[in-house]
């Protein structure tokens, strides 16, 4: 799912939700599965360490692995040749590994990946990194619900 | 925070500038914080429904295991390992609150749960389970 043509809709789901949009989260050109947050002074979490917090990277992730779950329900629709009928995403549970702080005064990139769909129930994976996807400040693994689409699909 | 008083957890919060983004507060009593996360919109990570963002559900919880841990370990330098967040039901526009029960507070390494509800503490909107590590207070050996 990492691969994908830009997606309005995600687009969407990046900037409009207001925690999103509050936090400055952007997903630059189009979906490739990539979610940044800029460094901002307001968003540290320890001024020691000068790095954004881990709340935001938590919530960073959280938004990716939203979003890269959308691009795999609406790639299954059309696979199945349905209507896309997306209903409410709810997370289940969400692990979040924070192997080392951000850098201080760094934005950060999460990725995510959506590994599997087995009915109402969406199994992903992310990371968080600065410039390196291959030496990640935090690393996740989440489960979440997709609620039913309403009658019809 | 003028009317906190200056326990190790309310200093703590106060260098904080994500928890001021948030908002988050935290009560004390008896050494026991608990953590207040007034609504406010910015908040919001579903519209339609609508209710608070789960990152930020998250960070509430972690952000008031962290709160209780410096008021049990004054001074020590608290870095989250993992949380694992369980969620029971979505957090409405309204205000949360968190406990944090610190399990296990070893030398290196504390084990936590936590705990955060809105209005009725007996319905849990979610749960937290995570380990953080514990380093000497600066200035220390």
């Amino acid at each position: 799912m990492t691969d994908e043509s830009p997606e309005p809709n995600l687009s969407l789901m990046a900037r409009g939700t207001p925690q999103s949009l509050a936090l400055g989260v952007d997903i630059g050109e189009g979906w490739g599965g990539l979610m940044r947050a800029p460094f901002r002074a307001d968003l540290v979490g320890d001024p020691a360490l000068g790095g954004l917090a881990d709340g935001v990277i938590y919530t960073l992730l959280d938004q990716a692995c939203g979003a890269a779950i959308g691009v795999a329900v609406k790639a299954r629709a059309e696979m199945q040749g349905r209507e896309l009928a997306m209903g409410a995403m709810a997370t289940l549970d969400f692990r979040i590994d924070y192997v080392r702080p951000a850098r201080a005064g760094a934005d950060v990139t999460a990725r995510a990946e959506c590994l599997r769909i087995e009915g109402e129930v969406a199994f992903v994976r992310g990371a968080a990194f600065e410039t390196d996807p291959d030496d990640p400040i935090a690393i996740v693994q989440a489960a979440f619900m997709i609620s039913r689409p309403m009658a019809g699909a | 925070m003028s009317q906190a008083e200056l326990s190790p957890a309310s200093t703590w919060l106060a260098a904080s500038p994500y928890a001021r983004f948030l908002g988050l507060r935290i009560e004390l009593e008896g050494g026991k914080v608990t953590g207040v996360l007034p609504f406010a919109p910015h908040l919001i990570g579903n519209v339609v429904l609508p209710a608070l963002h789960g990152g930020v559900v998250g960070a509430f919880l972690e952000l008031t295991a962290l709160a209780q841990l410096a008021e049990l370990a004054p001074g020590a330098q608290v870095r989250t390992v993992d949380v694992t967040v369980d969620y029971l039901r979505s957090s409405r526009a309204v205000d949360s609150y968190a406990r944090a029960e610190v399990m296990r507070l070893g030398r290196r390494v504390a084990n936590v749960r936590a705990v955060a509800w809105q209005g009725d503490e007996r319905r849990p909107v979610a749960t937290l389970r995570g380990h953080f590590l514990l380093g000497p207070a600066p200035g220390k050996p």
